[in-house]
């Protein structure tokens, strides 16, 4: 935001690259900089990374390896239900992959990757010369990979990996084999890692902006990566409350979630979801920073309504909390219940549409121009915006009993997930791929993949409304004839869908190789933001003395 | 009975249609094919104005009130929600051509309005009161489970549902109601008919245009129990019982299936109602109750080790081969094997185990002694176990 002074434009004078893969482009020519800067080269680099970039660049790499494996997983599923009748899977085997496949791309893929954006990023937007806690910073990434490990290994352990949905509801869960004990230790390590990451994330803002920056000034992303922390630091241990309930019932003669003992099965659901509905926030708010900060630079025109934007997701962050069972109207609640959780749902319309409104705003009378970014931005609002329509019939509890846990259900989270995480972590990507790696990008087949994605995601996902409201179960291997043209026609483009991101990948390997240099400012950005002062790409470490915002 | 297929009210007409062509001189049955068009063209346009005939993109057509005041209430946010989309994204859309670098577009520093923003913000807000208030009406109305003219529990188990009648006409019948799709259909070795997945053994059948309370709760883990046609879907809940209802207006049999993930044959436990007319369910109470009398069984008799086998063999079909298998192999750990178990060895701890479950395997207090003692002599005798029998009796003295 505002006018900046690049009092720290010097530190280029003993730059590192910062490579984005690891291991490559790590030319001998910086060497002399590596014993300046004390800092450690080869793995050492990586296994003991306290550089904020470096990290950064992990937590990418990492969340795209299980954004690979869940769109595997996901593929495994459509394969399935191409056709009615089983072809591929033994139903068990179907019910881990869809199990998974929503944990890998929840916590493994969706969550990893805002917090790399936001390694990369917050320092850079606010002018700090790195995280808070370089080592827990170190220490909340290799946290992750055993995590995935052990998710993936319980693919392998007797009964496979844990079956019971991702949102692993009791008592099915105290059925499982030891894959779900393994499924269980993989979120408290993703948990404690959040959790780590967040207090990170929430000490760097609050103390190490630059001078001048006040919290009204901090740019969209960096307010909502604020709220998102505090989102997290709150629900994560709510997670580890219930799974540690279903691992001493399944264990140690708990009752926590049985009848037989005295427990209630919708307790967990009461628990599960007070961490759940603030998570899927968590998923997206990010997503609306990162939007947020697109749309002005290609619009050539400040963000609307930069204060409304700031209230509005505070007040998403808190009506988040009050929400919770209005994924449990089928388990039977008072209508006092029912109505207060539907009223509250239905209120978080408001702030949301507020968000929609304003970005719709600062394109009105702007001077857009549409490179990959803006598409992705665009094509989020287009999407997401559909994903919240349907949030809002869902909302409503008579509609919601109807089609809940069918695939309307289905399609509306994927619309918010995909076409709204998914989308926003794109444009964020491509938006930034310049100052990352020094390079552009390859605009023409950025542009490739954002309509092949568009395309392919709305033929995959739209048909599932009609699935859903005709009453389509979710999570069923098999169904009846009346389902079987849209879940043959969605698996087509589902495959099309997954197959389209292979060029994401082929993007990110060109642009990190070569390409046309990436100047400091490349997209010209009207209200610049700290980063796009620093040369691209930026030297290991930025901003030791901080810059001025005035 | 008029049956009728929810998913497809239509193809009845469309099939009676056939069956009378043979008999038809040309122009009547030229007639007959533009009336079929015309059906079709209908229906056509049905489809693309939003009101489906068919349950392929829409609601399926309600069969209750209550189902009728979900689908009107669905309609009626469609129809806000797509005049919102409308209106903002034309917005969005004009900006995009209009506003455009490439067309000259100068941008302005429009950034700030409090009064839009208020504007956009009281707005909606009014909009959504106006959906709720219909809403809020439709779940007071759903609540409402009292004065029931006929209550049935619905248990739930993997992976089947159990009807009891527990209060009104049919008092005291009770029954399972498992998929009737036979295996080689669900692995392709025989061609799949139109009703896939959605046949059972046995309805639940209740009468037209009476008050029919459901009670659900489950054996083992949560399944649900939903009908879209009828408005209904609740969950049901071990160690819990919860209520919906429903009054079925029109006669015909609808389907519905489990809606919470159940384990591994979710997908294989359907719903199916049929709603028939009074004097029809009097009819079906009378039959059924012979039915259950001749079937009951005498208490003192002592049974031969042929007979419990032959018979248990049909209860562990029913009721075990889902999680053992044919083969008796299981599927361990959740589901162990019964072949050379020494569980199904020791007659005592068997007894106990089948009375009262462990760990995956439900209490079965359910089933009576006879049919008990038959499963139980069954898998004695069968997977290379050493043999063996189980008397009635000695589940009659378990019991006490």
């Amino acid at each position: 935001m505002s006018a900046v002074t690049p009092a720290s434009a010097g530190a280029s004078e003993h730059a590192i690259t910062p490579p984005l893969v690891p291991g490559h482009a790590h030319g001998s020519d910086d060497h002399a900089d590596h014993a300046h800067d004390h800092a450690p080269y080869g793995w050492r680099r990586w296994l003991y990374a306290t550089n904020h970039k470096d990290i950064g660049t992990m937590y990418l790499w990492f969340s795209l390896t299980m954004f690979f494996l869940g769109g595997t997983l996901a593929l495994g599923i459509r394969l399935e239900l191409f056709q009615p009748g089983l072809q591929f899977w033994r139903p068990e085997f179907f019910n881990q992959l869809t199990t998974m496949h929503g944990v890998i791309m929840v916590f493994g893929a969706i969550m990893p990757a805002f917090v790399g954006f936001a390694n990369w990023q917050v320092p850079l937007m606010i002018g700090a010369p790195d995280m808070a806690f370089a080592r827990m910073n170190n220490f909340s990434f290799w946290l992750l990979p055993p995590a995935a490990l052990l998710l993936v290994v319980s693919f392998f352990v007797p009964g496979g990996a844990t079956a019971a949905g991702w949102t692993l509801y009791a008592p099915l869960t105290v059925q499982m084999g030891p894959g779900m004990d393994l499924a269980i230790f993989a979120l408290h390590i993703m948990g404690a890692s959040s959790i780590m990451g967040s207090i990170n994330i929430v000490t760097t803002i609050l103390n190490m902006r630059a001078p001048g920056m006040t919290l009204m000034k901090m740019p969209m992303f960096v307010w909502t990566w604020l709220i998102t922390a505090y989102l997290l630091i709150a629900v994560m241990p709510v997670l580890a409350g219930a799974i540690t309930m279903t691992l001493t019932d399944r264990h140690f003669g708990t009752s926590f979630f049985n009848a037989a003992g005295g427990g209630d099965p919708v307790m967990y659901q009461h628990i599960f979801w007070f961490f759940g509905h603030p998570e899927v926030y968590i998923m997206i708010l990010p997503g609306f920073g990162i939007i947020s900060q697109v749309i002005p630079v290609f619009a050539r025109k400040p963000l609307f309504g930069y204060a409304s934007m700031v209230y509005a997701t505070a007040s998403i962050a808190i009506l988040s909390f009050m929400v919770w069972a209005h994924h449990m109207f089928t388990t039977g609640m008072p209508v006092t219940g029912q109505l207060f959780f539907m009223y509250a749902a239905m209120l978080i319309a408001v702030p949301t549409g507020v968000k929609v409104f304003n970005w719709i705003a600062t394109m009105y009378r702007g001077s857009m121009t549409f490179e990959t970014p803006m598409l992705f931005a665009i094509g989020f609002i287009c999407v997401f915006t559909l994903g919240g329509f349907t949030g809002l019939i869902l909302a409503v509890a008579p509609i919601d009993i109807q089609v809940h846990d069918t695939y309307y259900v289905v399609a509306h989270f994927h619309y918010v997930l995909v076409a709204g995480s998914l989308f926003s972590l794109f444009a964020g990507a491509y938006y930034w791929l310049p100052k990352w790696t020094g390079h552009m990008y390859d605009e023409k087949l950025g542009k490739w993949h954002f309509w092949l994605s568009m395309i392919f995601f709305n033929a995959t996902f739209f048909p599932m409304h009609f699935l859903g409201l005709a009453g389509m179960p979710r999570r069923y291997a098999d169904y009846p004839m009346q389902f079987a043209d849209f879940n043959a026609f969605a698996s087509v483009t589902g495959f099309g869908f997954g197959v389209s991101q292979l060029l994401f990948l082929y993007v990110i390997v060109k642009c990190i190789r070569g390409g046309p240099k990436a100047s400091a400012d490349p997209w010209q950005s009207i209200d610049g933001g700290l980063e796009w002062t620093l040369p691209s790409p930026p030297p290991f470490h930025t901003f030791e003395t901080p810059p001025v915002v005035k | 009975m008029n049956k009728r297929l929810v998913e497809g009210g239509h193809t009845n007409a469309f099939n009676e249609g056939e069956s009378n062509e043979a008999g038809m001189n040309t122009s009547c049955l030229l007639l007959k094919n533009m009336q079929r068009m015309a059906f079709w063209l209908l229906t056509l346009a049905a489809t693309n104005v939003g009101a489906a005939i068919t349950s392929r993109y829409n609601l399926p057509p309600a069969a209750s009130a209550l189902a009728q005041e979900m689908y009107e209430l669905h309609d009626f946010m469609l129809i806000i929600c797509g005049a919102i989309f409308v209106l903002v994204f034309g917005v969005m859309f004009y900006s995009i051509w209009k506003h455009r670098k490439s067309k000259g577009a100068v941008a302005s520093n429009w950034h700030e309005n409090i009064t839009v923003e208020i504007v956009w913000t009281v707005i909606p807000f009014i909009i959504i009161i106006l959906m709720a208030l219909p809403a809020t009406r439709t779940i007071v109305a759903m609540k409402d489970t009292g004065n029931a003219d006929v209550t049935i529990k619905a248990t739930g188990y993997q992976w089947q549902w159990g009807y009891d009648y527990i209060r009104g006409e049919g008092e005291g019948i009770g029954f399972l109601s498992q998929l009737a799709t036979p295996r080689s259909q669900i692995e392709g070795n025989e061609a799949k008919t139109p009703l896939y997945l959605s046949e059972v053994t046995q309805p639940l059948v209740v009468p037209v245009n009476q008050k029919i309370r459901i009670i659900t709760t489950a054996n083992d883990v949560i399944h649900s129990w939903g009908v879209p046609a009828l408005g209904v879907k609740q969950d049901a809940i071990p160690g819990f019982t919860r209520d919906a209802w429903f009054r079925g207006d029109q006669i015909g049999t609808f389907y519905g299936r489990c809606y919470e993930l159940c384990g591994k044959d979710h997908a294989f436990m359907p719903i199916a109602v049929q709603v028939v007319s009074a004097e029809d369910y009097t009819k079906w109470v009378t039959t059924r109750k012979e039915a259950m009398a001749a079937l009951a069984d005498d208490p003192a008799k002592t049974w031969t080790q042929t007979e419990l086998v032959a018979r248990g063999e049909k209860v562990y079909t029913a009721n075990c081969q889902a999680c053992h298998q044919a083969t008796g192999l299981g599927a361990p750990p959740a589901f162990p094997t019964l072949a050379g178990s020494k569980v199904v060895a020791n007659t005592p701890e068997l007894i106990q185990i089948l009375l009262n479950g462990r760990n995956a395997m439900p209490a079965w207090k359910g089933l009576s002694d006879v049919e008990l003692g038959a499963v139980a002599t069954h898998v004695k005798a069968s997977f290379g176990n050493n043999g063996g029998i189980v008397q009635p009796a000695d589940f009659r003295a378990a019991r006490k």
